[in-house]
């Protein structure tokens, strides 16, 4: 059985808390890095980061891209959309197909 | 297309021509391969981009309740009310097997199975926006557990396309190629070994005759 979690800023993650994802409030890369190393160790399936955080640590995202799980998704935080997500599929299909076929 | 330094004879003839044999067919399988996960690939890649679209657009309405429920209710009193949740959710994850690339699929399995059960708190003392958020938020959630299972098995697919990518281009453009030209080549010297053998005989067949009966 695995869990879900929500990694990011205080007032981006709270709502999750109400629907059973176990939250944890944390505002720097340098705290979340060993945060995601924790959670992934612990039997967490699909973490959700705010895009503010995963912005500034996609080296470190970048480890867990090729296991099976977790799987880190980044989602909007309160501060609006950085539009990594979506930049993020793009990035798929230029790296299977060789040039983004989609946009 | 460079030559493979071996050596000219019939042994390694026939090891390069079975090479070859291989080489094509494996060339084959992973350009089947390669056809079928780029089709699979973007229909998910599809998916995920609508899917994308849709979670992020219900988080940002979420998102919006949150901050109006933030700004009418005291710190405490919101901490208060999401404390203890009642709600669980817990992922049965089973794998996938497409085309070789072991993919997630995620199962959710909740604690209680009312529906109402998302709204940890009374009434009484918290904002309608928290309910519109967390309602928002409870909305999208089934959204967000496939865009997670799909966004990996993007990501793995990718990769997976990249790497049979290459192979298939390395067989087809370096491997082959190379074994044809050897095949050639020894084919070739074969050949020349054969012609020249057969002259050589006729010139001793030749010295032999004049000696014999001292033909000119």
């Amino acid at each position: 059985m695995f869990k879900l979690a929500a990694v990011g800023d205080k007032d981006s993650v709270y709502g999750y808390a109400s629907l059973g994802v176990s939250i944890f409030p944390v505002d720097t890369p340098a705290e979340a890095i060993p945060l995601l190393r924790h959670l992934a160790e612990n039997g967490y399936g699909v973490i959700y980061i705010t895009e503010q955080l995963a912005e500034e640590m996609q080296e470190e995202l970048e480890r867990y891209a090729s296991l099976p799980l977790p799987a880190i998704v980044p989602v909007p935080g309160v501060r609006g959309n950085t539009g990594l997500g979506l930049a993020n599929v793009s990035r798929f299909v230029e790296k299977a197909v060789g040039s983004d076929i989609l946009s | 297309m460079a030559v493979l330094n071996v050596n000219p004879t019939r042994m390694e003839l026939t090891n390069l021509k079975r090479k070859l044999v291989t080489a094509r067919r494996g060339h084959k399988l992973l350009k089947d391969k390669r056809d079928e996960l780029m089709r699979r690939f973007l229909d998910l890649v599809r998916e995920n981009k609508a899917l994308r679209v849709e979670v992020e657009d219900g988080i940002r309405r979420a998102n919006e309740a949150m901050s109006v429920a933030r700004c009418v209710m005291s710190d405490k009193s919101l901490d208060v009310a999401l404390m203890l949740p009642t709600q669980e959710m817990q992922l049965e994850v089973s794998e996938q097997n497409i085309m070789s690339v072991m993919i997630p699929v995620f199962d959710v399995r909740f604690k209680t199975a009312d529906a109402n059960d998302i709204y940890s708190y009374g009434f009484g003392e918290t904002s309608g926006d928290l309910d519109l958020a967390v309602r928002a938020l409870s909305e999208i959630m089934p959204k967000m557990i496939r865009l997670a299972e799909v966004e990996k098995s993007c990501r793995l697919m990718a990769d997976e396309i990249e790497k049979t990518r290459r192979r298939v281009n390395a067989l087809e453009h370096v491997m082959i190629p190379q074994y044809e030209e050897t095949i050639k080549f020894i084919t070739m010297k074969l050949d020349e070994n054969e012609r020249s053998t057969t002259t050589r005989l006729m010139k001793v067949k030749d010295m032999m005759l004049k000696e014999a009966h001292h033909y000119q």
